[in-house]
């Protein structure tokens, strides 16, 4: 067995070993991991050096041993996962500042990197900053003795969802009959109905996978995501990477969205996708554009996102033809036509101050589907104090909307879908209660698919082959296990959604949906209470 | 890749007699794969030799002293009962008559077939030197021949041996008589040993571990008279003059196809009896196969006597096929071998040693580490390969050879420490990892 | 009979398939044991052909007709009746090196350390982890990129 050493490239600035070089007392250098080798287990068989993305482990020919360079360690954990003998773990650097509650050993690093770097400090997946997690302060309902509680196993439990406007009321004429050589007449006995309804997508569960797009993760992520939306019965989201040859089997299941960059957006990719979604924000980085490093664009994704190979992806901050609520409407309205109205379109937003008249105007424009995506969603690359202070929590903008949108008596024109760090099925139970149609997740589905939420996306050396295009490492997600482990995931959080929507008495999503009589606060007070218009715990 | 398919048989009336004339590794080949397909058929196996199936080649491994009788089996001891066969040992054929469709051994019987194959191999080529009829004179090809060589040194702790011939053979016997401990000459009459699969460069390489292993390798030169004293050997005189004293003769210069049955029957016969794609024979309903047989070698492009243990294996089960009613095509054989000697192996394979003129010849030499490679190619296709000491991807080569794939752009890695299928054109990796359809 | 079928497109290269397949053909068939104490008497008899981001873990193709049974001097390279799978009875092998030099795959090997059951050098060769319901290495392959299959037997070629 050779040893062998991953052909190692570095994105951006960021590698502190990057800099290392040229920096001899660099501060930022200390190890933020350890790696651990059990001497006594560790059989040198080298398959952590060669699934090692940042070399941290080596083969020293000279006593047939593995070492580590602990510094390049980011605690993906890929090679603890993979070490036949279970010699490896890696635990936090315990090394400690002296202790500050203001000047935290995180503050402190960031200025030595910064000092030593003068970039921005970029970050991947969403904030991991500790700010209140509204689910886990909310508890659900179940039935006792006053009405009866449903057993999902032996008595039917609805989860199917329809996504887009539903009209204000419904229309009936008598239905004809013939009548010989008179012609029709009225059958008497029959209504027909005549309101012809919005187009819908149908979710088999109230579970979607949010946008990621091909670019900023790799094709087989992509077609885990597709094949596994396939499979359960709902769907994915291109975000703005356009749709890969490979995708288009899966159209049926695929949001394809439109963004600020207008990336591979052509009549195809708009006539294949089952829905249109158009990206205004993104919870992890409101306000600010997107930039895939000409290094990830390779000739696939030049082709699919219609650029040339090796050039920067810029997505601008703004859509530089919407600057209000009427010209969204041009462009919902301009998808549509381009469509022929038989593809709802949704807006997605980042939860922002304001969302709640924000949402409203969306409606009011014309979206078929508003998605809202918190201050926890996650993303491929973001400024770190952006990803940090930017956005509010999803609970509080899920709330407001649902409210706002009620009260003005519009909420039927549109679902309400939101995203922003939904982590189990009682997240998703919350989140409909609290008046959700339906919800997005990302940051699970990649951790179903081996993410361990290093942070270290933008990178593009991704150990677990998901967000990135080397090839070497884009291997390491096969579709079909990909596939197999979504699908796996979102069946079991159906039976969980089942089993607290019977114990609740409900055997329908659709008479969850808003129904916040289900949810108490514990452990709030009365603003956030107000805010998520729930009752407190004991009343 | 052997093209198997079934075909309609003509009905018989009666299930169809199969005699088959030897009762080596042809034989076997006939009977496993003509069974794999007919259980009905009336097979009988007919060997002068007395003994059950045994591998020749093991017999050098057997002289050597490595194995035990029992291990020389090739096949179990129920393989004729397992596979329904009626075995007539120690009873040489001696007459073949096509019309009447018989053969008729020595000990009177005659055999009726429908459907003959002819696998009586060959024979030791003894040439024709005064004073040979004397005890501790040997040949060695057959399994008698081994044991009268070892009950010959046993009871008169032979010392010294001398073997004729340096090829495959003589080579095999020298390195197990090594192993026994004795003292060898090695008599070679071209100016090079193995010379018909190695070239020069191999063949010194293995020249020189036989020397540096005590053997003294005579070349360009041949035994012209042996002594004896009271029926005894006592030594040989060589061609140039010089006297070896010794108590063992050994020959081991090669065989010649026992093709005299087929020619008295009227079979079309070169050096061996010629036969086609399928192991047909001139004669409609005989089959000729192995060491006997003049089969297509794709490496030379034309009819040739390759007496080889896998082609003698294959080409029997082309014949026990077809004689079945199974339409297969031997593809060719290709001549290799594989030899060793003092521990270090060497295989040669097709063309290996052609010379430089006409062929774009790679080669990379390590002498002190008795390392060796030569790949030989013509028009981008490799034609031949030697490979001494490290030999554990010559199958790689044999593949490439036996496809006939255009190596062009890879020769590079032709010669890698460990050449890999990665580095040859993808469509033939595919080929060999999937076993999926092949264009060359 | 089953195969072990390779999914290039899969192979990560990290090849455990070789260390588990040592660790099968072990006496102790105890990985750490296997590899410390055990190292010089065992060989993996799957290989990792590895160029720039390509692998594939190769062993022992089970032809359907084995040129390596054709070539085999000693009986020793058979088709196992049970399992029907191309195994070496490491006992009557000679070492003579006849299959390595037709195997097409480049699957078999020299086995030189003596750990054989006689003690020579013998050839090397994937047995299907004999009797196992499936081969070590399509069992630890961590991307599936192994599989073992029901595989029909190659389709005359025309």
């Amino acid at each position: 067995m050779q040893p062998l050493t991953h052909r190692g490239r570095l994105f951006a600035c960021q590698s502190i070993r990057d800099v290392g070089d040229k920096m001899v007392l660099s501060l930022a250098s200390a190890p933020a991991f350890i790696v651990e080798r059990d001497e006594t287990r560790c059989i040198a068989c080298q398959v952590c050096v060669r699934q090692c993305a940042n070399d941290v482990h080596y083969y020293d020919e000279v006593d047939g041993s593995v070492r580590s360079h602990d510094a390049q360690c980011v605690g993906c954990h890929r090679c603890v996962t993979l070490c036949p003998t279970h010699a490896l773990t890696v635990r936090t650097n315990p090394l400690e500042f002296r202790p500050h509650a203001n000047w935290t050993g995180e503050a402190l690093r960031n200025i030595y990197k910064q000092a030593e770097t003068g970039g921005m400090l970029l970050t991947g997946m969403g904030c991991d900053q500790p700010f209140r997690i509204y689910w886990d302060h909310m508890v659900l309902n179940a039935s006792q003795v006053t009405n009866p509680s449903i057993d999902p196993m032996r008595e039917p439990m609805e989860l199917v969802t329809y996504l887009g406007a539903k009209p204000e009321r419904l229309e009936f004429r008598p239905e004809m009959v013939s009548a010989g050589e008179d012609g029709e007449r009225p059958s008497g006995s029959c209504m027909a109905l005549t309101t012809e309804a919005s187009p819908q997508l149908e979710l088999q569960v109230p579970i979607m996978f949010s946008a990621m797009s091909y670019g900023s993760i790799s094709l087989n992520a992509v077609l885990s995501l597709a094949r596994a939306a396939e499979a359960a019965g709902t769907y994915y989201n291109t975000g703005e990477g356009g749709l890969h040859q490979a995708l288009y089997p899966y159209g049926a299941h695929t949001i394809a969205q439109v963004a600020s960059g207008r990336f591979g957006v052509h009549p195809q990719y708009l006539d294949t996708a089952a829905a249109l979604e158009i990206k205004i924000g993104q919870g992890a980085k409101p306000g600010i554009g997107g930039h895939l490093p000409g290094e990830k664009v390779d000739l696939d994704v030049s082709r699919t996102r219609m650029i040339p190979a090796g050039s920067d992806a810029l997505s601008p901050a703004p859509h530089h033809d919407i600057y209000s609520i009427e010209d969204l409407r041009q462009l919902i309205y301009a998808l549509k036509e381009a469509t022929g109205y038989r593809k709802p379109v949704s807006v997605k937003v980042a939860a922002v101050h304001n969302i709640a008249p924000i949402a409203s105007g969306i409606v009011r424009a014309g979206a078929d589907i508003v998605a809202i995506d918190g201050l926890r969603g996650g993303t491929g690359a973001a400024p770190t104090m952006i990803r940090n202070n930017v956005g509010i929590p999803i609970e509080l903008a899920l709330a407001a909307v649902d409210q706002r949108l009620r009260e003005e008596g519009i909420r039927h024109r549109a679902s309400l879908v939101v995203g922003g760090s939904v982590r189990n099925s009682a997240d998703i139970v919350k989140a409909i209660a609290l008046g959700a149609d339906a919800v997005y997740i990302a940051t699970s589905a990649l951790v179903a698919m081996g993410c361990h939420l290093c942070q270290r996306c933008y990178t593009g050396k991704c150990n677990w082959g998901i967000a990135t295009q080397d090839p070497y490492l884009t291997k390491r997600l096969n579709p079909d296990m990909g596939a197999r482990r979504l699908t796996n995931l979102l069946r079991a959080w159906s039976l969980e959604i089942k089993e607290m929507m019977g114990g609740m008495g409900i055997n329908s999503v659709e008479s969850l949906r808003g129904n916040r009589d289900h949810l108490r606060g514990v452990g709030l007070n009365q603003v956030e209470l107000d805010a998520l218009g729930i009752k407190s715990a004991g009343f | 890749m052997e093209n198997t398919r079934s075909v309609q048989t003509p009905a018989l009336d009666q299930t169809p007699r199969i005699v088959i004339v030897g009762n080596s590794a042809t034989a076997v080949g006939a009977v496993e794969a003509l069974r794999k397909v007919d259980q009905s058929a009336e097979v009988t196996v007919i060997s002068a030799e007395p003994h059950m199936i045994y591998s020749r080649p093991m017999l050098s491994h057997y002289l050597a002293g490595e194995i035990e009788r029992p291990r020389l089996a090739y096949r179990g001891a129920d393989f004729y009962a397992r596979h329904n066969v009626r075995p007539v040992l120690d009873d040489a054929v001696v007459r073949i008559d096509p019309q009447a469709h018989s053969v008729t051994t020595a000990s009177g019987q005659t055999f009726g077939w429908d459907k003959l194959l002819i696998a009586t191999g060959g024979s030791p080529i003894i040439p024709p030197l005064p004073g040979l009829d004397v005890e501790g004179v040997y040949a060695f090809t057959r399994l008698d021949d081994a044991l009268a060589i070892l009950e010959y040194a046993r009871k008169r702790e032979a010392r010294h041996a001398v073997v004729i011939g340096g090829g495959m053979i003589g080579i095999k016997a020298t390195d197990a008589l090594l192993k026994r401990g004795l003292r060898i000459s090695m008599v070679e009459l071209a100016p090079a040993i193995l010379a018909r699969s190695l070239d020069e460069v191999a063949s010194r390489m293995m020249s020189n571990l036989l020397v540096d292993a005590g053997v003294e390798v005579l070349l360009e030169n041949t035994v012209t008279e042996v002594r004896s004293s009271e029926g005894r050997l006592t030594g040989v005189v060589l061609r140039d003059g010089r006297q070896i004293a010794c108590d063992l003769l050994v020959f081991g210069i090669g065989v010649r196809p026992n093709a005299g049955l087929a020619r008295e029957a009227g079979l079309k016969v070169n050096q061996g009896i010629v036969v086609d794609h399928a192991m047909r024979t001139s004669h409609e309903g005989i089959y000729a196969a192995g060491d006997v047989a003049e089969a297509y070698d794709l490496v030379v492009d034309m009819n040739r006597i390759v007496a080889i243990w896998p082609n003698a294996y294959r080409q029997g089960a082309t014949a026990g096929a077809h004689m079945v009613g199974v339409e297969r095509v031997d593809p060719g054989g290709v001549a290799m071998n594989t030899v060793e000697v003092c521990g270090v192996p060497a295989i040669s394979v097709g063309n290996g040693n052609a010379p430089e003129e006409g062929h774009q010849v790679l080669a990379e030499c390590d002498e002190r580490a008795h390392r060796y490679k030569r790949m030989v190619l013509r028009d981008g296709r490799l034609v031949g390969v030697i490979l001494v000491g490290d030999i554990n991807r010559a199958g790689v080569y044999t593949g490439l050879i036996r496809n006939r794939i255009d190596v062009s752009g890879c020769e590079d890695a032709l010669l890698n420490e460990r050449i890999s299928l990665l580095s040859l054109p993808d469509q033939y990796r595919k080929h060999v990892v999937t076993g999926a359809g092949i264009e060359v | 009979m089953k195969r072990i079928v390779i999914h290039e497109e899969h192979c990560i290269g990290c090849r455990l398939c070789e260390v588990h397949c040592l660790v099968q053909h072990s006496r102790s068939r105890d990985i750490i044991k296997a590899f410390r104490t055990e190292r010089d008497t065992v060989l993996p008899r799957v290989h990792v052909e590895e160029s720039g981001p390509i692998s594939f873990a190769l062993q022992c193709r089970q032809c359907v007709e084995p040129v390596c049974i054709e070539a085999c001097i000693s009986g020793a390279m058979h088709r196992d009746e049970i399992t029907g799978a191309v195994v070496c009875d490491e006992a009557k092998c000679v070492g003579c090196w006849m299959c390595i030099m037709v195997c097409p795959a480049g699957s078999i090997q020299q086995n030189m350390t003596g750990g054989g059951a006689s003690g020579r050098h013998i050839a090397s060769k994937c047995d299907l982890c004999y009797g196992a319901e499936v081969p070590a290495c399509v069992a630890n392959c961590p991307n599936e990129a192994l599989t073992y299959e029901e595989v029909p037997e190659a389709a005359p070629q025309e």
